[in-house]
C-alpha cells in the first residue's frame, strides 16, 4: 500500500520560492497569478497494514515541521 | 574543561569547532552521530556547520532525530551548554531545543562573506567575553538562514533577553534580524553566522575567538 503526503508551508509563513516562481510566471506573461506556494510531496510504500496513524506520527515526528508546515496524507 | 563537537555525516565545520574550542583551553573529544551517549565529564556539546545529511527534507531534520540528539536533548534538559552554529543551528530548532525555524535566505541565494554583528544580549556565557552593544565581525556561509517565528514567541525572546546577537545589515530577511538566540536557561545558543572561522587574524577576524574564551571562563568560575 501507499500513503501521500503533502507538506505545504503554513499560510500566513511567507514561502520565498513560491514568491520567486510567481515572479517568473510573471515575467513569462502569465499575468492573474495571484499567489505560488511551493510545497513537496513524499510518497511512502508501506506494509499492508499500516494506518494512517502511523503516517501521522511519521509526520509529526519527522516528515513535516509542524512549526511552519501542515501536511495533508491520502492513503491509496 | 572538556567539550564534546559532533559530527554528522555532510558536517564540515566539526574540525574548524574543534579548533576553536582547543584555542580557547579546552579538551575536545570528538562525537559520532550514531553514539548514544556523550562522554563523561562534557561541559558544553558543539553542533558544528555543515549539511549533514545533505541537509534533505529540511535542514537539520535528519540529525535531529539521529542517535546522539536525545543525548544532546538529555544533556540540555539537565542545564548542560549547547552551542549550534550554522546547522547546527538548525538542528536545534529541528529538536525543539530553541524555537522558531531557519527558511531559504529571502534572496533565495546562498550568502558567503563576512557580515556585521550586534551583539544584543552579553547576558550569557558565550556572549560575556563582548561588551553588550559591541559590534563583531564574524563570516556567515548559508543558504537557510531566514529566521522564523512566531509573534508570542517574538515577545517572549525580547521580552527574556534571548536575542544574543542581530544582523546589523540583514542579508537573509531573518525576522527581527535575529542572527542568533538563547533558550530560556541561557544554556543553549544557536547562531547562522561562525564564529569558529573568525578567531584569527589570519582569518581576516579574531571576533569570534571571544566566545569560545568566555564560555571557559563561565565555567572556570562554576
Amino acid at each position: 500500500m501507499k500513503a501521500r503526503v503533502f507538506v505545504m508551508l503554513k499560510n500566513g509563513v511567507l514561502d520565498p520560492q513560491g514568491e520567486a516562481v510567481r515572479h517568473a510566471l510573471g515575467s513569462l506573461g502569465f499575468d492573474g497569478v495571484e499567489g505560488v506556494r511551493q510545497g513537496k510531496v513524499i510518497e511512502l510504500d508501506l506494509a499492508a497494514g499500516t494506518t494512517e496513524d502511523t503516517v501521522r506520527q511519521m509526520c509529526e515526528k519527522l516528515l513535516a515541521n509542524t512549526v511552519i508546515e501542515s501536511y495533508r496524507i491520502e492513503m491509496a | 574543561m572538556k567539550a564534546a563537537v559532533i559530527t554528522f555525516p555532510g558536517s564540515n565545520c566539526d574540525r574548524d569547532l574543534a579548533v576553536a574550542f582547543e584555542s580557547a583551553g579546552w579538551q575536545v573529544v570528538r562525537v559520532w552521530h550514531k553514539d548514544t551517549s556523550l562522554p563523561d565529564g562534557v561541559d558544553v556539546v558543539g553542533l558544528p556547520g555543515g549539511f549533514s545529511f545533505g541537509d534533505y527534507l529540511r535542514c537539520g531534520a535528519i540529525a535531529a532525530r539521529s542517535p546522539i540528539a536525545q543525548a544532546v536533548a538529555d544533556f540540555a534538559g539537565r542545564g548542560g551548554y549547547v552551542l549550534g552554529i550554522c546547522n547546527g543551528f538548525q538542528v536545534l530548532v529541528e529538536t525543539g531545543l530553541l524555537p522558531g525555524a531557519l527558511m531559504r535566505n529571502a534572496g533565495l541565494k546562498f550568502i558567503c562573506k563576512t557580515v556585521e554583528l550586534n551583539v544584543t544580549s552579553a547576558d550569557s556565557a558565550f556572549t560575556s567575553g563582548w561588551a553588550a552593544g559591541a559590534v563583531i565581525r564574524v563570516p556567515i556561509a548559508h543558504h537557510d538562514g531566514n529566521y522564523t517565528v512566531d509573534p508570542e514567541t517574538m515577545t517572549a525572546l525580547r521580552d527574556q533577553d534571548r536575542i544574543a546577537l542581530q544582523y546589523v545589515d540583514n542579508p537573509n530577511g531573518s525576522m527581527g534580524d535575529i542572527a542568533g538566540v538563547l533558550s530560556e536557561n541561557r544554556r543553549v545558543l544557536g547562531l547562522m553566522p561562525h564564529p569558529e572561522r573568525a578567531i584569527s587574524p589570519l582569518h581576516g577576524s579574531s571576533d569570534g575567538a571571544a566566545m569560545f574564551r568566555s564560555l571557559a571562563g563561565a565555567l572556570a568560575i562554576a
